[in-house]
Formats: structure tokens, sequence, C-alpha cells
């Protein structure tokens, strides 16, 4: 299977190791994601709080060019470019406002988009096309013992919510089982990571990240997992302030991909495991 | 010495129309609806650090009280988690309505000076525009620079770690379609539209830096 | 009891699940019982009530020859007509059945098991003991007239006249005013469907006046009701209204020939929004269609000069007829409904909302008028000095929800205001309104979509109650208009906002003759003053007096789809009744021995129900026994001691008390 690839700006930078751990284990499942030519930031959410129109043209250059290669939908792993990507699909469809300046301005440069693309999460091409069977099949290394806090954050399921549920979402909960793990009960699996407000204002968005730490920590959990570049940021970068501020709840927040890598035997360095700054700890038999 | 304020407010503080215009935005048109029953404040995890709930500002924004909606810290404090806009019983978009205001309260300057989230906001745009991708680590230096940038030096440990871990980047990314992109945008450049409300923003919106 | 056969008693306590037996000893009560005198039988049973614990009961009355039974369980209330009923089927007169009630006298009271089961004896003793003087009696059987009196012309009496009458049952609609119709006559359009309220009420109007079943009588009252259920006889008074009904063809020729040439009189009709000539009718659809000539003011009436121009316009149909007195009709009906509506509270009971101070304060039932049509102002918003308003506040909870006026909630305000705000936004788009709640109360079908839309439609709501309304001005752009200052509790701060008129939702009351009434027709009425249904939830139109129904706001305030639905609820109690054909009489009655009676008539003005009445021709008093609730006033009452009632003759009341005393 082969799908049009949007990775986003952090997947270049502070989330390199998402894609490090995202593409291998694609391929391992017989996943081709074919890189879009020559894309662009998909607009995000800084971009919507000061031209919505605009915001919704950045991306939708995207989707022109996604439309273009005739893929069956564009996969993109980054929350905010899933949320971003998607809603445009929206606008374009729902305000005609919107729809027409996007028009215009990708017709000054030939392109065209019709808003036919779908836009998937990996979990959700995970799920739905490759299957559970299917990835069990290529575990090698159960991640048996690890107890796992699965956290979905925001905007993959919310305000579209289309693979799974938006209020007890159980995609991620389910690939974890998968790979042998134990799942926790998580309460806060949709609450707010603190997005952007970290670097912005600090207090708040640091007391978001802190609450959903502390909480793993409580419910045994020995890692987070994550679904977004910014969520596993705010939970991996800023222990030193949050320790300062509150108390000390270190714990590793790993990418979905990487602990399915783990399981499929790739080893750490492969899945970019050496970039996180809290450190996994040597308590799983396959990072030993 | 116990300092008195005094709190009433006349016709003259709404800005008649505001809460139409808004409610015109995509997205927005629901906001008539809203029965202020609290849920979005409720399941808001910053309506705790707020100075008005988003119930309030719902409330407010319908009632065209247009300088105290778009003074107020909520709208910068708002993460676009969207927890509100999936509970709200009215179906009512409160992240986008946010959005709205965020906008206007940016195209008008009813904003603090070195107050980051408009700026990094600003930063965003013409980083996106100029080069069609966001490279993070220059985006928020240049972010801390024009805001404050003592609390930069406070990030030096965070930085350096990113550094040694390779998630730093030195050299911004940037798209071979730039003069593509950039046709795009003229397209369609228009004049930014003055909202300055009647009392543009004076010295007091200044020191309330949040 | 000498000359019947020797007395046999079936004794039975029942466990109650364990209701009664985790306090009382069931087993050591029908030990106890076994050895009291006549005692055949003696059980203990887990329910009484149940099928078997009946069958019980008739089985023994056969195999052990039983003539009296006693079953001790719960209250008389529930099952003492099941047990009587047992009796009779097992072959005995059910009045040979006494019940003891060991749960809510006994067991649910107490606390200690041994003492609650000494109570026990004490309580089946005296049971036992009265029980033997037991007579056998006969329910009185009484005849249904199948004629109806319904009360009032609102759409409640309206509603339920015309079901009993499409039934087939003969009806009398006594309406007070000129014109049937009530409230919902004056409304322009009815929540939440906003369809026009004279689309749907005139047809039913018209029907009423149409049907061969029913007899309107308008401008009448019933001034006298006697008898009892299924035997009301009732006096009405037609008031003179100087105009022949039934010469009258509603022509209206009349009214433009008056001597007064422009109308000059407050219009009642029109809340004295406009004015109206001595000779009138109410709204153009009035039913019925008479004209009427007000005494107060007519020249003609009250100096005895004028030329009279009106009997001239009427010429040969004669219906004017300045001669007219009151008449009265002498009626007989087996059940009334009474559907007297309610009456708007007084908005200048609070003062604080300018009512009568400022002209531009106006109530909700005159904007009703305002924004009708065929209204005083053709449905034009216009203050009272004479501008379009641009912006109109609605105050609601007006003498509602507020312990100084009135506690209850008026029901309909919420929604009836935003019915107006809606048709004012309708007619002028441009208008701001504004609506202050402490609650918006949209219960019901269609209700909540309706508050949905006023709310779409840009009507501001501001939850808070008004503190007041004056004309104090503190901004320029206050001057000259009239103020409200409240809390806006949700935004959070208090407002001062400035309206060109200001609309109050005047909350629901008690007409004002409802102790009247109540007396009248024999009902009681809550403590606000509305009367008493029977059961809140399960005897919601039924009264305390049997044959007599209430439907509509006269119960409690509600909306028109709430009435419409009682009235035809009332309609089918009555019709229960009709086609029944009779009601039982419980025999529990007094009766008087004319023998011993001397004729002092002091048990006349002692019975509750009126049920005794002195015959001039015997100079004797004498009870109807299907008026009679057995409530033993005059038993106690008569000092020649002649009155006796059944189950409660002195035998049987001196061995009862003995038989608890008897106990040590
Ligand atoms: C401003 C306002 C607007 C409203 N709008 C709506 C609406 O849009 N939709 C809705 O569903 N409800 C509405 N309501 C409620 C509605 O008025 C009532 O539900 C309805 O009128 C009750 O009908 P009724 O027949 O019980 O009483 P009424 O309408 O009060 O009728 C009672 C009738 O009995 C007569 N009467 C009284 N005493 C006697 C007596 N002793 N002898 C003979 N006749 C007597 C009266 O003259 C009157 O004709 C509104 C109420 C108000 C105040
Ligand atoms: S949840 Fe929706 S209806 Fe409730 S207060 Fe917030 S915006 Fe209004
Ligand atoms: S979207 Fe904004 S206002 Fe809504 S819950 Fe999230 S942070 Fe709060």
């Amino acid at each position: 299977m082969k799908y049009a690839y949007f990775p986003g700006c952090s997947l270049k930078g502070t989330g390199r190791s998402y894609e490090e751990s995202l593409l291998p284990v694609m391929r391992i499942l017989g996943i081709e994601l074919e890189e879009l030519r020559d894309w662009n930031c998909c607009g995000a959410t800084a971009y919507m709080s000061v031209d919505e129109t605009k915001a919704c043209v950045l991306a939708s250059r995207n989707l022109a060019i996604a439309e273009k290669t005739g893929h069956r939908a564009l996969v993109t792993p980054c929350s905010a470019c899933y949320l971003v990507l998607n809603k445009t699909q929206h606008y374009l469809k729902e305000v005609p406002a919107i729809s027409n300046g996007v028009g215009k301005a990708l017709g000054a440069v030939g392109l065209s988009c019709h808003g036919a693309m779908p836009v998937r999460h990996p979990l959700d091409i995970l799920l739905n096309e490759v299957g559970l069977d299917a990835i069990k099949q290529k575990v090698t290394h159960p991640l048996t013992g690890v107890k796992i806090a699965p956290y979905y954050g925001c905007q993959i399921v919310r305000p579209y919510a289309t693979f799974d549920n938006a209020y007890q979402p159980t995609t991620l909960d389910r690939l974890c089982e998968a790979l042998g793990a134990t799942v926790a009960h998580y309460p806060l699996k949709t609450r707010c990571c603190g997005g952007s407000l970290t670097g912005t204002m600090p207090e708040p968005g640091l007391h978001c990240a802190y609450q959903l730490l502390k909480e793993a920590v409580k419910r045994g959990a020995d890692l987070l997992a994550t679904v977004c570049p910014l969520c596993q940021f705010n939970l991996d970068g800023y222990h030193d302030q949050i320790a300062a501020k509150w108390e000390p709840v270190r714990l590793p927040t790993l990418y979905f991909t990487q602990l399915m890598g783990l399981a499929f035997g790739l080893a750490p360095t492969q899945l970019g495991l050496q970039r996180h700054l809290v450190p996994m700890k040597p308590l799983l038999p396959v990072t030993a | 010495m116990i300092e008195y304020t005094r709190v009433i407010k006349h016709e003259t503080d709404r800005v008649p129309g505001f809460g139409a215009e808004v409610m015109r935005a995509p997205g927005c048109e629901k906001l008539a609806s809203c029965i202020q029953c609290g849920t979005c404040s409720g399941v808001c995890p910053v309506s705790i650090y707020m100075d008005f709930t988003p119930r309030q500002i719902m409330a407010l924004t319908r009632a065209d009280f247009k300088d105290d909606v778009l003074r107020s810290r909520t709208i910068w404090l708002c993460v676009s988690c969207y927890a509100c806009t999936t509970e709200c019983p009215r179906k009512i978009r409160i992240t986008d309505i946010i959005y709205e205001l965020k906008q206007r309260a940016i195209q008008s300057g009813y904003y603090p000076e070195h107050f980051a989230v408009p700026v990094l906001a600003r930063e965003f745009t013409d980083m996106a525009r100029a080069n069609g991708r966001i490279t993070e680590s220059l985006l928020v230096m240049r972010m801390y620079l024009k805001t404050n940038w003592l609390a930069a030096l406070g990030m030096w440990r965070l930085g350096l770690k990113l550094m040694s871990t390779g998630r730093f980047s030195y050299t911004p990314e940037k798209i071979e379609g730039r003069a593509e992109l950039e046709k795009m945008f003229a397209a369609i450049d228009t004049p930014i539209p003055d909202y300055s409300p009647s009392g543009a923003p004076g010295e007091e919106t200044k020191g309330t830096q949040p | 009891m000498k000359d019947e056969p020797e007395i046999r008693i079936g004794f039975y306590v029942c466990h109650c699940g364990t209701n009664i037996a985790a306090m009382i000893d069931c087993q050591a009560v029908a030990r106890y019982a076994a050895q009291l005198p006549f005692v055949a039988v003696s059980r203990d049973y887990k329910y009484m009530c149940s099928d078997p614990g009946q069958e019980l009961i008739q089985r023994d009355i056969k195999e052990h020859a039983l003539n009296r039974i006693v079953v001790a369980s719960c209250s008389p209330l529930l099952h003492e007509h099941t047990f009587r009923n047992a009796t009779e089927k097992g072959g005995l007169n059910p009045y040979f059945f006494h019940m003891v009630n060991l749960r809510e006298h006994n067991s649910w009271v107490h606390s200690d098991g041994s003492k609650a089961t000494a109570k026990a004896f004490a309580q089946i003793r005296a049971a036992i003991a009265r029980v033997p003087h037991h007579k056998a009696l006969e329910v009185l059987q009484v005849p249904i007239h199948p004629d109806v009196l319904v009360v009032g012309g609102g759409i409640a009496g309206i509603h339920a006249a015309l079901t009993l009458a499409n039934a087939g049952k003969k009806v009398y609609l006594v309406e007070r005013e000129p014109t049937i119709g009530g409230h919902m006559a004056k409304f322009d359009k009815t929540f939440p469907t906003l369809d026009c309220a004279a689309c749907i009420l005139t047809p039913k109007m018209s029907q009423v006046k149409s049907h061969p079943k029913i007899t309107l009588w308008s401008f009448s009252e019933v001034v006298k009701l006697d008898g009892y259920v299924g035997n009301y006889q009732i006096t009405v008074k037609h008031k003179p209204r100087y105009v022949n009904e039934d010469l009258c063809v509603g022509c209206l020729e009349c009214i433009p020939a008056c001597v007064f040439k422009t109308p000059k009189f407050p219009d009642e009709f029109n809340q004295n929004l406009g004015k109206r000539k001595p000779v009138y009718i109410p709204f153009p659809q009035a039913t019925p269609q008479v004209v009427l000539i007000d005494p107060e003011v007519c020249l003609n009436l009250k100096t005895g000069k004028c030329k009279q121009t009106c009997v001239e316009a009427c010429g040969d149909r004669q219906a004017i007829d300045f001669d007219q007195r009151e008449t009265f009709d002498d009626i007989k009906v087996g059940n009334v409904i009474v559907a007297t509506g309610f009456k708007t509270f007084d908005a200048h009971r609070i003062p604080q909302y300018g009512y009568g101070a400022f002209p531009n304060v106006f109530t909700s039932l005159e904007v009703e008028r305002m924004i009708n049509t065929s209204g005083p102002t053709s449905g034009a918003i216009v203050g009272r000095d004479g501008k379009h308003p641009d912006t109109v506040g609605f105050i609601l909870c007006v003498g509602s929800r507020d312990e100084k006026t009135n506690k209850w909630c008026s029901r309909t305000c919420c929604m009836h205001s935003m019915k107006l705000a809606q048709l004012i936004k309708e007619h002028c788009p441009r208008t701001e309104v504004y609506i202050f709640y402490m609650d918006i109360r949209a219960p019901g079908k269609g209700a909540e979509e309706f508050y949905d839309k006023s709310l779409r439609m840009g009507i501001r709501f501001i939850r808070g109650r008004v503190a007041e309304v004056t004309d104090w001005a503190v901004t320029p752009e206050e001057e000259g208009r009239l103020v409200v200052r409240c809390e806006d509790t949700m935004a959070g701060f208090v407002r001062r906002i400035p309206f060109d008129m200001i609309v109050l939702a005047i909350g629901k009351e008690p007409q004002a003759d409802a102790q009247d009434v109540r007396r009248l027709f024999n009902m009681s009425c809550g403590t606000e003053g509305f009367f008493l249904e029977r059961h809140p939830k399960l005897a919601p139109v039924s009264t305390f007096t049997d044959g007599i129904f209430i439907a509509g706001a006269c119960q409690g305030p509600k909306d028109i789809p709430d009435t419409v639905a009682q009235a035809g609820a009332a309609a089918a109690e009555a019709m229960v009744l009709i086609d029944q054909g009779h009601i039982e009489i419980e025999p529990n009655t007094a009766h008087i021995s004319e023998v011993d009676c001397s004729g002092c008539k002091s048990c006349l003005p002692l019975c509750p129900y009126t049920a005794i009445a002195f015959i001039e021709t015997t100079k004797k008093a004498s009870i109807n026994a299907a008026l009679c609730k057995g409530c033993g006033t005059c038993v106690a009452a008569c000092p020649s001691g002649s009155i006796t009632q059944n189950l409660f003759e002195d035998d049987e009341i001196f061995s009862e008390i003995a038989g608890v005393l008897a106990y040590e």
C-alpha cells in the first residue's frame, strides 16, 4: 500500500525521531509513504489566529499537490497538521468566503484543490487498513511487563473525530496491547498538553503538562505513548521547569511508532530514542 | 488603604454590532444559541488561569462588549484543544470563535507590547510566508528576542539539550516554491481592515501583560 | 343478636412481607385472637391481599361456617375494598367485615417489638369485640342526570363543552363575560408554534354557539348549587345586556349610530388601551355575536334622556331593550366542570417597575393586544407617547417566584415573553429586544427549540432580576428613557441599560372571586388560592366533591396545551359517571329516627355537605343518604340522640372501646 505523506515542519526539527521511527515501521508493515514534493507549512494554529483564509491557502497548496499524486489518501503524523488539513477540507466545502479566496490563490499559480483527498493519521491507517493481526505478526520482542499510559492529546480526536471516539478513544490502547504491553487506565488521555502555551505563557502551559505527567506517574505507568510531536516535546522537554515549580514527575514519553519499532526488534538508535531528553529506563528488555 | 474600583457597564461600553460581526465569521454562526451553561469553562484545561471564562467570553462577545473581550487574557490562553467545542450542548465552535477574536485583537493591536502569543503568531506567519516552512528553533528564538530576551536566557539549558540531541536546527528550512507561494498570497492580499475600537487601546492595556 | 345464628368470627393477621411481621409477632397475635370469644378460625399469612389470601377467607367462610371476618393488616384506605369483596364472594354481606390497621397505626410507627405486639393485641381485641354487632347493609345506588354544567368559557370550558356535546351529552356553558374565549381570545399568536390564536380558537367558539347539544349562556353566572353528584340543581343568573339576544342579528349597525360619535370609554377587552362606545361588542368574532350596552355610561340608562339613535338603527329588529332586567334559569345536571381560569397579576403592586408611573411601561397582556392586528393599534408596537420603540426590555417573573407577591412560577411567562419578543422582532427586525430572566423555564414539546429560536433571532437574554426601572439618567443616551439597572450575572457585572419600552411579564393568580366560587361548588383551594385537585398526580381534575371537576388555569397556572388536556380529561371523567348511569354510595350514612326527632334543627347548619333537610309537613329533620358522607357531625350533635350512623352505632363503638380497654 502506498500513501502520500505530509511530515510537517516539526518532524524535520524537534520531532525528528517521530519520522525516524514512523518510516521504518511502516515499511516493515508493507506501507510506503511517499513524501509530498516541496510541501510547505500546514498553517497550524498560529496562522489561524492571524488570518484564517491565508492559513487555509497554505494548507490547500499541500492538498493540491497531494491530489496530483493520485494516491488514495494523504497521511500526516502531526496532530496539528492533521487538524489544519482536515479543517481546511471542511472550510473549502462549507465556507464560500474561504473557498473563494483559496481558489483565487491557487488559481494564480495554476493549482487547484477539490478537497477530495482524505487526510488520515498513521494510527488510523494502522488500525483500519493494516489491522492489529498483521501488526501482531511482526512483533518479535513483545513489550511484556511495560505499563503504558496512552496519550492521544487533543487534535486527532477533536473536533473531527473521524476514526475514534472523541471522548473515549481506544485505538492507541489497542495498539499498545497488540505490542504486548499493559495499558494503564489513564483518565487524561485526551486532555491538552499545554500546546504552544509552554513557550508563550509558561505557567499555564506547563501546568497542563505537569498534570498529565503526574497522573501517569500516579497510575504506575512506565511511560507515556504519544501521537504528536508537540505533545512529545511538552512532556519531554520541560522536566526541569516543572520540577522547579511543582515537583519532579520524570517519565519518558515515546512516540507510538517508537514502541512499535522496539516490538518489531529495531534498535533504539534506529528509532531516534537517543534524542529524547528523559531517557528510557533500561527496564525494557528490548532496550537493554 | 483600600483601593476602590467601580464597575458598572453603561451602553457606551458596548460596541454595537461587534457580536453580530463575529457571528458572521466562519464557524462562529452558532454563538447566538449559547445558553450560558458553562460546560466550556468547566472542560477547558486553562480556564483556571483566565480572567474571563470561555462562557463569559461568549456572553460578552454576544453582548457587544468588544473592549473587554479583546483585551482579555482568555483569548491568548486558549490552547486550541477543542475540548469546549466538542462538549458544547449547542454545538457552538468556541475554539473558532476565540480564533476569530484573536484575529481581531491582532488586527487592531489590542494586546500588550512584548506579549508573546501574538508575537509568536506574527513571527510564525512571516516565516511561513517567507520560507514556506517553519524552523521551530529559529522561530522560538525570534519570539524570545521580541518579547522577553531575559526569559530566553532561562531556557539555555533546554536549548543546549536540544542541540546535543540533534533536535535544534541552525539553518532555516525553505521550500523551492517560495515564489509560487508569494504569488498565491499576493493574489488575495487585502489591506487589513481597520477594527480600531472607539477608544483605541490606551496606556492601561500596555501595562497588563498577562 | 338474639335471633341470629351463633357468631363465628374468622380472624386473619397479615405479615405484609416484613412491613408488619418485622415489628409485630404475627403468630402470637393469631394465637391470642384464637382464644377470644366467638373466634372460630385464626390465622397469620404473608400477604392477605394476594389472591391466595383472599381465597383463604372465602374457603374458611364455607368450611367453618363463618359469619364475621376481621383482617388485621394495612390501612383500610388501601384494602378495605379488597377484603369486603372477598367476604362477599364467600357468601356474606360485605359489611360483616372489619379491618384493623396494624401497619400505619402500629408497626411502621413503633420501634419496640414487644410493645408493638401488645398494642396489636389491644387493637384486634377491639375489632373482635365490635364485629359481632355489625349488621348487613346495602349499598345505595343513585342515578346520574346526564346533563353537564360547564362554568367558564375560556379555552378550557370551550374544549370540555365541545367534547361532551360531541359525545352526545347535553351541556350548559355559563360564561360571565359578554363573550366566550377567555384570555386566549386576546392573544395574537400562541407559542411555541406561533399559530394565530384567533384562527384556532374562533372556529371552536362558533361550534359552541351552533352546537345543538350546547346551551351557551354568556353574561351569566351560577348563583346557587344544590344537590349531590348526579343530581345537582343549579340556578343561573343572566345579567341584562339591554339587548335581546334572540333578536339581535349581530349587524352592529347600532354602534356607529350611537349618539357618542367617537368611542370614549375604556375598552376592557383591549386592556383599556383603546376606547369603545356605550353600545359595543368586545371584539369582531365575539361569541355570541350580540352587542351589549354598558349601563354605567349609556346616556339613556343613566339619565333617561337620549335620542336613542341606536334603537332607530336597529329598526324592525327591535333588539334593543332598555327595560331588560336580571333573569334566572333553574337547571338540573349530574356533573359540573369548573373552568374559571385565572387573573393576571396587578403590576402596580411592584412600584419599582414603574407601571402606571411611566407611560411606556406595559404588561405582557397589553402587548398581546397591541401586537394583534385587530387590536387598539392595529398591530403596531407604539408607546403611550406614540413613538415606536427602538429598544424593548421584557422583565420576567413580575408577580411570580417572589415571596413578597406570589411564590409560584406562572409557567407561561418565559414562553409568552419570548413569543412577544419574537413577534416584535418579526414586525420590526431593527428593534433591540432584551429579556431579563432568573431562569428560562421552557419545558414541554417544542419549547426548548423555541428558546433557541429566540436566541438565534438575536433577542438578548440577560440573567438577572431587574432591580428597578427608573428615569434617572446618568449618561446622555439614557436621558428621557427608561433605565433598567440589574446585575448581568452571566457577564459578571452590574449594568444600566436604557429602553424606550418596558414590558412586564405579569404572573397568574387565582380569580378575585375564587373563594366564593369554591364555596359555591363545595371545593377546596390550595394555599395559593387555586382550586385543589383530589390528587396532584392521580386525580388531577377531580375535586373532593363527587361530580365536580376542574380544568384549566383555575387549578393552577398552565399553558393552552395543558389546559386543553385537562379539559378533555374532565369531560371524560364526567362521562364515566354519566355512562355508568348511577353511582354507588357507601352505606356508612346517618339516619334520623323520626319518632325521636324533636325538630330542633340543631343539626341542619352543622352538616358540611348540606345533606340534612327539614321536612315542613312532619316538622322533622331528614338526611339525604346520597349527600351524606358519613362524617358523624350530626350524630354527635343531636340533643335527642335520634341520629344514628351505620357502622358507627353506639353498641359497635362502645364494644370497640371496651375491647381496647380490656387488654391490660
Ligand atoms: C400574556 C399571556 C400570554 C399567553 N400566551 C400563551 C400562549 O401563547 N400559548 C399558551 O399555550 N398559553 C398562553 N398563555 C396561557 C393561557 O392564557 C392559559 O393557558 C389559558 O388561557 C387558560 O385557559 P382557561 O380556560 O383555563 O382560563 P381563561 O382563559 O382565564 O378563561 C376562563 C374563563 O372563565 C370565565 N369565568 C371566570 N370566572 C367565572 C365565573 N365565576 N363564572 C363564569 N365564568 C367565569 C372567564 O371570564 C373566562 O372567559 C398566556 C397567558 C398570558 C397571561
Ligand atoms: S458550552 Fe456552549 S452553550 Fe454552554 S456556555 Fe459554553 S458556549 Fe455557551
Ligand atoms: S479550545 Fe481554548 S477555550 Fe476551548 S477548551 Fe481548549 S483552551 Fe479552552
